[in-house]
């Protein structure tokens, strides 16, 4: 029974009961709220069905079933790999999630990159002088930053340059990064500029609290006692350990990227997963929603586990535990 | 400390350089305005919608996205003029029997859908008896509530026999939700790949992106004015507006007015049309607070029309009372109260037994249209003078329809669908076998008469006074208080040619555009 306590184990353990408890959780959840796909494709023309026409379409979306076996027909075909199909546009949530979940996951890494590339020098640089004035300048803008809400960051920023300057990629036909790389990258830059923004100044605060913390240790102490260059000093010893709350923040981040880049999804038209469980919950497409929240899910358990991973490379102490 | 600030000024500079490049390489790749194609026969017009249509066989279509997509892929067999009185389409204008229960269309010469077979009578037949089958999902099931039969005793003759005279029937057949299929194309495979025989035919969507149409050499009513029209999902209102801006769309539809302000520029052109839709305050008279028409009248005196409209639709509006069809239209000023009356509302009150006012719910949705919540925050000021104590629930749009149909509510602000036939507009929700009484919570021995004499009336003239009395009937009871037809707002770009803009926004002519 050893095998059960060893920590990789438990991890995967937890993981598949994560993902039971979110599957039900959005089973539940979707039923709760008034209304069916009857109600939500025919609006107030529904009450001009006749009683029949109400019993074919349910008997149709499958509404007519017990919710049990409305959940167990739906996981026995999830665990079969079919994971259902969208009534409305007909084509099935393996293909539609194949399509949109390549452009949410190129916008989220990109998204983390430019808030990485942003939040870590500008909180190094505010860790450089603490309490003096490029310190107070970076957090201000950081603070600004937060406050603005990104839809209207969004907004505010493609009104000004279509405005202005006539350019706005995301009305033309949306791309992808193989079919039409520079209209691709064209029309990634408002959604990436516009999430980068609002990663960077949680992890300029999390790298400057970091490297503040670290530099008072005793082992920095230490090793410059012992000679060791300032230059790797700063870098190898404060920076590198800095950086693990970092890596931990950003994995968060990712994972909320892949289920919630919806504001800049919906914006600036970037056909991915976030716009496809909108759809579906507005439409009240059980599956759509029900299959794709699993996989976000999935892809958020997975990320932490790496995450969990990639901080074993970063903190040695953690390979022990 | 100084070497410190030297590794963070590295570490800055090369980030930005990183991300500058990444912008550089991005901005410099390909010019992405070029605009939606180019001019001429080859163009491709571009249709920017909200989101994407959510049915495909056209009786089942509801959304507004579904309607605009199928009315370019799909004929009726009559269409409306700019009045929406119908008129010739894939048929002439039946002919209709004296007894007024046999329509005879005859079709036109030569028809064809898009995948080449002959479009004849047989098709006509199935389509109709499609939509009557008890089990079809159709949503234009209670047009054909009077039809015995369709025969096709030709190919090109189609005879429609009713139960009872029905003058509403013709309004029914020019709504792309009775459209034409083919006989020969199983119905599933309708959903996937539409074939009809409109202006344009299906070639390719993508869900969530776009559907993409090609010219019909075959139209019956002539050649369609560009080579390609693609329909464009932007969800976002204000991003629709940069995308027309930067040429990226041609053509948007927009209900908030706020937005096709904003829409306006020397590229941009935006034309204001008028609608059959209707916004109202519905009162359901069978809620207890709302049985005393004396107390459904004080409602009525105590708002001030216009200023719903100014304050809460910024001006996009006008008037109304009941019937919005052009040819029945009722006279807005022809109520007990066709201005604010504080005084006549509050004797209203007393008669009714509350001369303090009383408490009511209303309720309405985000979700529905873009200045609904605001109309529920008019009214509830406008009815607070008089003592009526509005309690607003903004509730989304799913429980909101659901609380609607069950007619499960005091008041309701509303926006209903309108139709060339009043008929066809309030028989539904006012006579006391609709299908919608339980929602309008009002009818009378008076009402059931006037609809049932008004349906087996073929005589225009004698319709309209007999719609004349039902509308008075309605506003004397203040069944519902009518407040106004809204506005919707074209914006068109101003490379296209031909497009005509109708009341609406329906795209029945959209064909004829084309870009310069």
């Amino acid at each position: 029974m050893m095998y059960l306590r060893h920590p990789i184990t438990r991890r995967v353990g937890e993981a598949v009961l994560t993902l039971v408890g979110v599957s039900v959780l959005t089973f539940v959840l979707l039923r709760v709220v008034p209304g069916n796909q009857i109600t939500a494709s025919y609006g107030t023309a529904a009450g001009e069905l006749s009683p029949e026409q109400v019993r074919s379409l349910e008997a149709y979306y499958g509404l007519d079933k017990s919710l049990p076996v409305q959940y167990f027909d739906w996981l026995r075909g999830v665990l079969t790999g079919n994971l259902g199909v969208s009534t409305t546009s007909h084509v099935s949530v393996a293909q539609l999630t194949g399509q949109a979940l390549p452009n949410t996951i190129e916008l989220a890494v990109l998204s983390i990159l430019v808030g990485l590339l942003l939040g870590v020098p500008l909180g190094v640089l505010a860790a450089s002088r603490p309490g003096k004035s490029r310190d107070n300048l970076t957090q201000l803008s950081s603070l600004l930053a937060l406050s603005v809400p990104s839809f209207l960051l969004a907004t505010v920023l493609a009104s000004w340059l279509a405005n202005n300057f006539g350019w706005y990629p995301n009305g033309e036909g949306f791309r992808t990064l193989v079919q039409d790389p520079g209209l691709n990258l064209q029309q990634m830059i408002l959604p990436v500029l516009v999430l980068g923004i609002s990663i960077a100044p949680p992890v300029l605060q999390t790298t400057r609290t970091a490297i503040l913390a670290i530099r008072a240790e005793d082992y920095v102490r230490t090793a410059r006692a012992k000679g060791v260059p300032e230059r790797r000093l700063q870098t190898r010893h404060i920076l590198r350990n800095a950086l693990i709350p970092v890596v931990t923040m950003t994995g968060l981040q990712f994972g909320f990227l892949l289920g919630g880049a919806l504001v800049a999804e919906q914006i600036f038209a970037i056909p991915g997963i976030g716009r496809q469980v909108l759809l579906g919950l507005t439409q009240k497409e059980y599956a759509v929603v029900q299959s794709t929240v699993l996989i976000i899910a999935t892809m958020f358990v997975l990320v932490n586990l790496l995450t969990d991973l990639v901080y074993r490379v970063v903190d040695p102490k953690a390979r022990v535990r | 400390m100084y070497k410190v600030s030297r590794t963070g000024r590295r570490a800055l500079s090369a980030g930005a350089a990183v991300a500058t490049a990444t912008l550089l390489v991005a901005g410099c790749s390909g010019n992405a305005s070029q605009g939606s194609g180019s001019a001429g026969s080859d163009s491709t017009l571009v249709f920017g919608i909200t989101a994407d249509p959510t049915q495909m066989v056209p009786w089942t279509s509801t959304s507004e996205q579904s309607i605009q997509v199928l009315s370019q892929v799909y004929s009726t067999l009559l269409d409306t003029d700019a009045d929406h009185n119908p008129i010739a389409g894939l048929a002439e204008l039946p002919k209709i029997s004296a007894d007024g229960m046999t329509y005879t269309f005859a079709l036109k010469k030569g028809l064809k859908f898009t995948n080449g077979s002959a479009l004849d009578a047989t098709d006509v037949k199935y389509t109709f008896d499609k939509i009557m089958d008890p089990d079809s999902k159709a949503s234009s099931r209670s047009y054909f509530a009077s039809v015995a039969g369709v025969q096709a005793p030709d190919p090109n003759t189609v005879v429609v026999k009713l139960k009872k005279p029905d003058a509403s029937f013709p309004v029914g057949l020019t709504g792309v939700n009775t459209g034409i299929v083919p006989s020969d194309v199983a119905v599933d495979s309708l959903e996937t790949k539409p074939v009809g025989s409109g202006p344009y035919q299906f070639v390719s969507r993508t869900p969530n992106e776009s559907i993409t149409l090609q010219r019909n050499p075959d139209f019956s009513e002539g050649k369609p004015g560009a080579a390609k029209l693609e329909f464009r999902i932007i969800p976002d209102d204000q991003s629709m507006v940069s995308a027309l801006k930067t040429g990226s769309i041609d053509v948007a539809v927009f209900d908030n007015p706020v937005t096709a302000k904003t829409a306006t520029s020397d590229k941009v052109k935006v034309d204001t049309v008028s609608s059959l839709q209707y916004h109202v305050l519905q009162l359901r008279a069978a809620a207890p607070v709302l049985t005393n028409v004396n107390a459904r009248l004080a409602i009525q005196c105590a708002i001030a029309r216009k200023e719903v409209v100014d304050s809460a639709a910024l001006g996009a509006g006008d008037i109304t009372g009941p019937i919005t069809s052009p040819e029945f239209k009722s006279d807005p000023d022809a109520q007990p109260c066709a201005t604010q009356d504080l005084a006549k509302a509050k004797d209203y009150l007393a008669k009714a037994g509350k001369p303090g006012g009383f408490a009511l719910n209303l309720i309405t949705s985000q979700g529905l249209y873009s200045t609904a919540v605001n109309e529920a925050q008019n009214v509830q000021a406008q009815l607070g003078k008089v003592g009526i104590k509005v309690n607003v629930q903004t509730l989304d749009s799913n429980t909101y329809v659901q609380k609607w149909l069950a007619g499960d509510f005091e008041a309701a602000i509303a926006q209903n669908g309108g139709s060339a036939d009043p008929n066809t507009m309030y028989a539904r929700y006012f006579t006391s076998t609709g299908s919608y009484n339980k929602v309008a919570g009002y009818s009378s021995p008076e009402l059931d008469k006037l609809f049932a004499e008004g349906i087996a009336t073929t005589d225009t003239a004698k319709r309209q006074a007999i719609y004349k009395q039902l509308s008075d009937q309605l506003v004397n009871n203040a069944a519902w208080v009518w407040l106004f037809t809204p506005k919707e707002f074209i914006a068109v770009n101003t490379k296209v040619k031909n497009f005509e803009a109708r009341s609406d926004a329906s795209l029945s002519t959209l064909w004829k555009a084309s870009l310069s």
